[in-house]
């Protein structure tokens, strides 16, 4: 058993390196002709500093997929501000007839509320419910589009966090912490897989909605791990990544030739000072170069063609979910390994009308609901949604109560933060499709079957992509971090 | 025959000895003493402490401390035998031939080697060691000398020795045009300018370089660059943090640190003054400006979270980054559960957490506790107004010595103003105008009270006091006590509604003033100075019914003259001075009487309060002197006490770190069992206790005897030898080769550019950067890039948001400074490349570069590539640098000469000039890998 297990290592690893060095030589292919294998590290990452105690690759020898996968590549759709699953999939009839009357006390003995205070009233559903599909999955009125693809879908009805504001519990879903410092999701798993594509990010946010998500760039960070993993934000107004367009002046021509003087004397430097970093440099500048014109490429969406447009609702050149969502399916194409679509202004309180469930939060639903479903549908079509994850959700779900924000009534209706149960849908690379998971009881205020934590779902995550969550480990201060901290089991059930 | 017989048993005695002589040096050689720390505790951290430690203690047993691991476990066994390796439990169970009893378990065996150390060690007499850095340094360390000309002080000798050991030899000393540019990017981070490099060259005295050293480390832009590591390690932002990430005023700290670096503060009063400057006696306005060190963990200001929660938070991460900072001990892992590899309790935890816990900060959004800085003009209104004061009741006593928010408490006396207080629980302070019991849910603070309290007041002959409020309902009354929350009750209010009921009264003023005579009962207990308690009761913790705003509050004494209306205005407009008025985030403590307990949290919550503890420093570390309050004064002083030699050597090996680009220990933020082992052990024990006994604790000196080895002077050059034998240069046989850092990059093309603003301090600035990198939510502050010099100021004066740092910095590694940060691990990517090429701060710069390469080429390409190069790489460029600068001069010149050049353009920022052939030579200079790296 133990000698087996040793076999498998050993062979894991030789192909990890074997695995490396290509990636290497493709990568690196500067001419320069031999080099030690000092400097394969030196490739991707960081000079000597960072020698034989943190170097992260000699840590990725060791992890590259601890399984076979299912899934190449994860495009993760967040839904910031978190949507109310009562208003769109958590269909409970009993909550209806509950409407308007108080909320019984045993719902709020020992409970902490973000807003909710003294005695709330309960809220019928603010949408009307019906099932779709052969899976006859539930969705509201709010989702018509999104009813006609349910049977790709694995809907995880008892969600629950462990925090109940946005900021911390956003970092929560990302990184496995509610504090900022730990690396997000992303970067985890471009640490353990490295990228698919020489030209592109391995790992590319993309964010909608007018405001980055109240944790900010932090949820596409890198935490402890170097920063070559951080989430690269790619925009659909100016430069699509920061910095990729050359100057007024600088033709395309122009950049190569300087890039060509620039290697040149690097390469004396070279050999001069036999640093493997300066080669390392040298095959970055190239890449760079290469970076402009496939960034630039993979992000200009108006030359996809007019029914892909109508399919999804893009309008070229504007900041939208929809653009993000094709932009996501191209950059899956391409390769990318993980793709993060924010949207913000699901918070819906009822606080104001752009917070509120009979007035922002349907706005929110048109500007999701087609797109969402169109990426769907164009992924299946093009044989990407096997080995393409696409996960659903927000950072938390919504209360059955009404809220009162201090006591007092709201001039629009609204419900709070809910930590104990919540929505969010799979789809793709190795989970089942037309699945139902898990259940709430009778107003969807608490799990009571199949109940996933958050560190479940990141657990599950990677394992559809062949990383053991207890394995994906990163040494700092002294310990070893994952990014499911000490807990989370993998949800068998929903496998494919 | 006889004779033969006897000879050959002669040979066969002489063969017996020999083998048994063999024999016995084999076994004399196995018996060389096994070093608990150096050959066991590696094995059992590797293999055994994961169930056997500070985490999980499986069979009751744990091999975490010495009692512990010679303990009896669950089973009733003694798992080790000290001497008697063959009986020990501990041996059986790692050899056992039956895997499922086998340790560890359901992994591999041990190996050979590491079973017989680990049986060696028992038979030995199963000595338990300390870890080296919880080890004092031998004070009479000093290097062994030899005779040899390479070296130039003492450090040397320590490198040397490791070389030779390794049969590498150091190399010769670096030309004058690398040492200069070395230098000065060492101490000051930014580069020479040639007219320095040339100067430095044709000094031919010889102490030219010292002269340089000496010249650098006394320049005003030495604490801006050493600064810049320091920033990191106190995690300063300009934001507060989490989801709004809103402004905060704090770069006075980052002021203070350069100050502290360029008056060459000795590092203990450094330390002291950040960690407990309030707590000294009489503390400056700079020495409570220190103390923001700490106040630079987070704020959360998002609508609907726990003030307590992330109060805790803040504690918790001001203790990491102190054990981090000084001690190099990875304290976070003992939140939890006791440490899994090093010798520290869970509950040793909270003992230190004790020092931290008791300060009046309280995560509210104002961030009181402050220091209010008066603006220049507003000091003079103040003072002014005082002098009216004296004027008009010179009985006013008005200590001219005292910090203005002092002296204008005692010009307004007996009138109270709440914002003045001297501590507060649970309440909230609006605007510096009124104080309320709104915590956002009234009902959630810790036993549900809500008071402030002024300290030291005279209450002899006190008639009366009168309580200015507002209020929507009668559902508060407020009540004084004297010296603590449980003392004797003097006097109370009930406050009536002043205003209509409903939440959207609940902000208006309307405010009435009533006066409470205190009775003949009670005037009986008054007498002497006492401490001033005022208690906002709520019956019903209902909002906004319990809810008042208090803005005053005034004694009455005896015999007192009423004060008249011009006395009465002056003093209002006292109180009124808040034109240009800044508040800064700083520390204070609480007073005895509302002093924080401190209980273990289980498991690391903070809601599952465990056992109480007292402030202590861990048992493995020095304890703390005796005589002394255990507080935070103590604590720090504590930490740079002779007693205490860890700290020395855990900041001796920071600076290292900053000069060489690694530290004598790797892992600067470990010196636990977890972290590297020193490269160089003596060396660093030597240079600890120089820092603290010869230098005085002086960042300068340290750097200077760093800076004068010969070790420190070595070229960067390198060969195949030394390249296979020492690849990550940990011994130092070259001069180390390392990027510079993001600040550095940034501050080096503004340098050479002639762009750079180089005032030092003040607010933070916000040059360029792309549209729409700052998207916060519930925030409407935005970037802001004015048209003058502070667009091209040092990096260090970025404004710093933590949710959305500033792009090309992060490019370059430098943290988003959430958390303490004690090394940037130094990465090499395709998007550095786009910044220095593209972002336009440094395509500003490659266009000034090659403006005055051309200018002062006057017409000659060649001259202008020369000095081009020079300014930028302080060194003259060799023949084939410059034919491939000037063909790329050529190509670009015919290039631009075709209409068609514009293919692709920035769409974020026109730049100023147009592009010229010498500006893309000077963008190709600023993009080269040695204008990047220092050498």
């Amino acid at each position: 058993m133990t000698k087996s297990k040793n076999i498998f290592q050993e062979a894991r690893e030789a192909k990890a390196k074997l695995n490396t060095r290509r990636h290497f030589l493709k990568t690196c292919t500067t001419g320069l002709g031999a080099m030690a294998f000092a400097s394969i590290l030196g490739c991707n990452l960081s000079d000597k500093q960072a020698s034989n105690f943190q170097n992260p690759l000699l840590n990725l020898d060791g992890i590259l997929p601890h399984f076979a996968p299912r899934a190449k590549r994860v495009i993760y759709l967040h839904m910031a501000g978190s949507p109310s699953q009562l208003e769109l999939f958590d269909y409970k009839p009993t909550l209806n007839k509950l409407h308007d009357q108080p909320c019984p006390p045993s719902l709020l003995a020992g409970k902490r509320f973000a807003f909710i205070s003294g005695v709330p009233q309960m809220l019928g559903h603010q949408a009307t419910f019906n099932q779709y599909g052969e899976s006859g999955a539930w969705v509201s009125n709010r989702l018509p589009y999104f009813s006609k693809v349910v049977d790709e879908v694995c809907f995880l009805k008892a969600v629950h966090t462990d925090e109940f504001n946005h900021a911390p519990a956003q970092l929560f879903m990302m990184s496995g912490s509610p504090r900022l410092g730990r690396p997000s999701i992303g970067s985890w798993v471009s640490y353990g897989l490295g990228s698919e594509n020489e030209n592109l990010p391995g790992y590319v946010v993309l964010v909608s909605g007018g405001r980055v998500p109240s944790a900010g760039k932090s949820l596409w960070g890198s935490g402890f791990l170097p920063s070559l993993y951080q989430g690269v934000q790619c925009r659909s107004e100016g430069d699509p990544v920061l910095y990729v367009s050359n100057p007024k002046g600088m033709s395309r021509d122009l950049r190569k030739q300087t890039i060509d003087a620039i290697n040149q004397i690097n390469q004396k430097e070279y050999e001069t000072f036999k640093d493997p970093e300066i080669l390392t440099r040298i095959a970055q500048y190239e890449m760079a170069f290469k970076m402009q014109m496939s960034v630039p490429d993979a992000m200009d969406i108006s030359k996809e063609p007019a029914h892909i447009h109508q399919m999804y609702g893009t309008e070229p050149g504007k900041t939208s979910f929809a653009n993000n969502c094709l932009l996501a399916r191209r950059l899956a194409e391409e390769g990318v390994r993980f793709i993060q679509l924010f949207h913000w202004g699901w918070d819906s309180h009822g606080a104001g009308a752009s917070e509120a469930l009979n007035k922002g939060f349907l706005d929110r639903c048109k500007e999701v609901d087609q797109p969402m479903s169109a990426l769907l549908l164009d992924l299946k079509q093009r044989g990407l949604l096997e080995d393409t994850l696409v996960v659903w959700g927000g950072e938390f779900g919504r209360t059955p109560m009404k809220e009162n924000r201090s006591g007092l009534d709201n001039p629009f209706v609204g419900r709070d933060h809910h930590t104990d149960a919540f929505t969010m849908w799979m789809a793709g690379g190795g989970i089942k499709s037309g699945l139902t998971f898990g259940k709430t009881d009778e107003i969807g205020y608490h799990g009571i079957e199949g109940k996933v934590h958050v560190h479940d779902l990141q657990a599950t995550v990677l394992h559809t992509l062949g990383l053991n969550h207890e394995k994906l480990t990163y040494p700092f201060q002294g310990r070893d971090f994952r990014l499911t901290d000490v807990s989370g089991t993998v949800v068998k059930d929903i496998l494919a | 025959m006889y004779f033969t017989q006897q000879y050959n048993l002669f040979l066969i005695g002489i063969s017996v000895l020999l083998i048994g002589l063999a024999s016995c040096s084999e076994s004399f050689r196995n018996e060389k003493a096994i070093s608990f720390s150096q050959d066991v505790k590696p094995i059992l951290n590797k293999h055994c402490l994961a169930c056997h430690g500070g985490i999980k203690k499986s069979g009751e047993y744990s091999l975490l401390f010495e009692d512990e691991a010679l303990g009896i476990a669950e089973s009733g066994t003694r798992v080790i035998l000290p001497g008697d390796s063959r009986n020990s439990e501990f041996i059986k169970r790692i050899i056992h031939k039956d895997p499922d009893t086998r340790m560890p378990l359901d992994a591999p065996p041990l190996s050979q080697q590491e079973i017989s150390t680990l049986t060696r060690w028992i038979d030995q007499g199963a000595k338990w060691e300390k870890h080296w850095a919880y080890i004092p340094p031998n004070s009479s360390i000093s290097p062994t000398k030899m005779d040899n000309k390479w070296v130039k002080n003492d450090l040397d000798y320590f490198i040397l020795n490791q070389l030779q050991h390794h049969d590498l030899s150091p190399s010769q000393e670096a030309n004058r045009n690398t040492l200069i540019r070395r230098l000065s990017l060492d101490l000051i981070g930014l580069p020479p300018t040639p007219k320095e490099v040339d100067t430095f060259i044709n000094d031919t005295s010889p102490d030219a370089y010292e002269k340089l050293l000496d010249q650098l480390l006394a320049s005003p832009h030495f604490g801006e660059r050493w600064a810049a590591m320091w920033l990191d390690l106190a995690r300063y932002a300009d934001t507060k943090g989490y989801e709004k990430d809103p402004y905060r005023n704090i770069w006075r700290f980052r002021d203070w640190v350069i100050q502290a670096f360029n008056e060459d503060m000795p590092f203990d009063q450094f330390t002291i003054e950040q960690l407990a400057g309030d707590l000294l006696s009489t503390p400056t306005q700079d020495q409570l400006i220190a103390t923001a060190f700490h106040r630079n963990t987070m704020t959360n200001t998002e609508g609907g979270t726990e003030d307590e929660e992330f109060r805790v938070a803040a504690i918790i991460d001001r203790v990491n980054t102190t054990m981090e900072v000084w001690q190099g001990t990875t304290m976070s892992c003992v939140q939890c559960h006791s440490h899994p590899y090093d010798p520290f309790r869970h509950e040793e935890y909270y003992e230190t957490f004790a020092f931290f816990n008791n300060t009046q900060d309280a995560d509210l959004d104002n961030e009181i506790p402050n220091l209010a800085v008066y603006p220049e003009e507003t000091i003079n209104e103040i003072e002014a107004l005082f002098e009216d004061i004296q004027k008009m009741e010179p009985s006013i006593n008005i200590d001219q010595t005292a910090s203005i928010p002092t002296q204008i408490k005692q010009a307004i006396f007996p009138r109270l103003h709440p914002n003045f207080c001297d501590d507060f629980h649970n309440v909230q302070f609006h605007g510096g105008r009124w104080l309320s019991n709104w915590t956002f849910r009234v009902q959630a603070g810790e036993q549900g009270k809500f008071y402030f309290k002024f300290d030291n007041i005279d209450i002899n002959g006190l008639e009366a006091i009168s309580y200015t409020w507002s209020s929507t309902g009668s559902d508060a009354t407020i009540e004084c006590r004297l010296d603590s929350i449980a003392g004797t009750k003097i006097n109370s209010l009930k406050c009536a509604a002043t205003k209509p009921p409903g939440l959207k009264h609940l902000w208006q003023d309307k405010f009435k003033t009533q006066r409470i005579r205190i009775s003949q009962n009670e005037k009986k207990l008054l007498s002497g100075k006492h401490d001033l308690i005022f208690e906002i009761v709520n019956t019903t913790g209902k909002i906004p019914e319990g809810i008042i705003l208090l803005s005053e509050i005034e004694l009455h004494y005896k015999n007192q003259k009423p004060a008249n209306a011009s006395l009465k205005k002056v003093r209002q407009n006292l109180i009124d001075t808040r034109k240009g008025l800044t508040y800064s985030p700083i520390m204070k403590e609480k007073s005895a009487a509302f002093a924080r307990k401190t209980q273990v949290f289980e498991r690391g919550n903070f809601l599952t309060k465990g056992k109480k503890v007292k402030p202590n420093v861990p048992d493995e570390l020095p304890s703390l002197p005796k005589n002394e309050p255990a507080n935070r004064l103590a604590f720090a002083k504590w930490l740079v006490s002779k007693e205490n030699p860890l700290t020395a050597r855990v900041i001796v090996n920071r600076f290292w770190e900053q000069i060489f680009g690694t530290g004598l220990v790797e892992t600067l933020e470990d010196f636990g069992t977890q972290g590297m082992k020193p490269s160089h052990p003596e060396l660093l024990d030597y240079l600890a206790l120089r820092f603290m006994n010869e230098h005085k604790w002086s960042v300068k000196a340290l750097l200077r005897e760093i800076m004068l080895s010969a070790t420190y002077r070595q070229s960067s050059e390198s060969t195949a030898l030394k390249l296979e034998k020492d690849p990550y240069n940990l011994l130092l046989s070259r001069g180390a080769r390392y990027r510079l850092s993001a600040e550095q990059i940034r501050d080096q093309a503004l340098v050479v550019s002639g762009l750079l603003h180089d005032t030092i301090g003040g607010k933070s600035v916000m040059p360029p950067q792309p549209e729409g990198i700052w998207q916060s939510v519930y925030s409407g502050e935005k970037w802001v890039t004015p048209n003058d010099h502070s667009r091209y100021r040092r990096g260090l004066y970025t404004f710093w948001k933590r949710t959305s740092p500033y792009p090309s910095m992060m490019s370059f590694d430098s943290p988003s400074r959430e958390v303490c940060v004690s090394r940037r691990i130094r990465t090499n990517t395709p998007l550095q490349a786009l910044v220095t090429m593209n972002d336009p701060v440094f395509v500003e710069a490659a266009q000034a570069l090659g403006k005055e390469m051309k200018e002062n080429g006057k017409g000659n390409v060649d001259l202008g590539i020369k000095i081009g190069y020079k300014i930028a790489l302080g060194k003259e460029v060799d023949k084939s640098t410059l034919t491939i600068l000037k063909r790329l001069y050529e190509n670009a010149e015919i290039e631009l000469s075709q209409p068609k050049a514009i293919e692709t353009s920035n769409p974020e920022k026109e730049p100023e000039f147009p592009m010229t052939p010498m500006t893309v030579v000077a963008n190709a200079i600023l993009n080269l890998d040695s204008f990047v790296m220092r050498e």
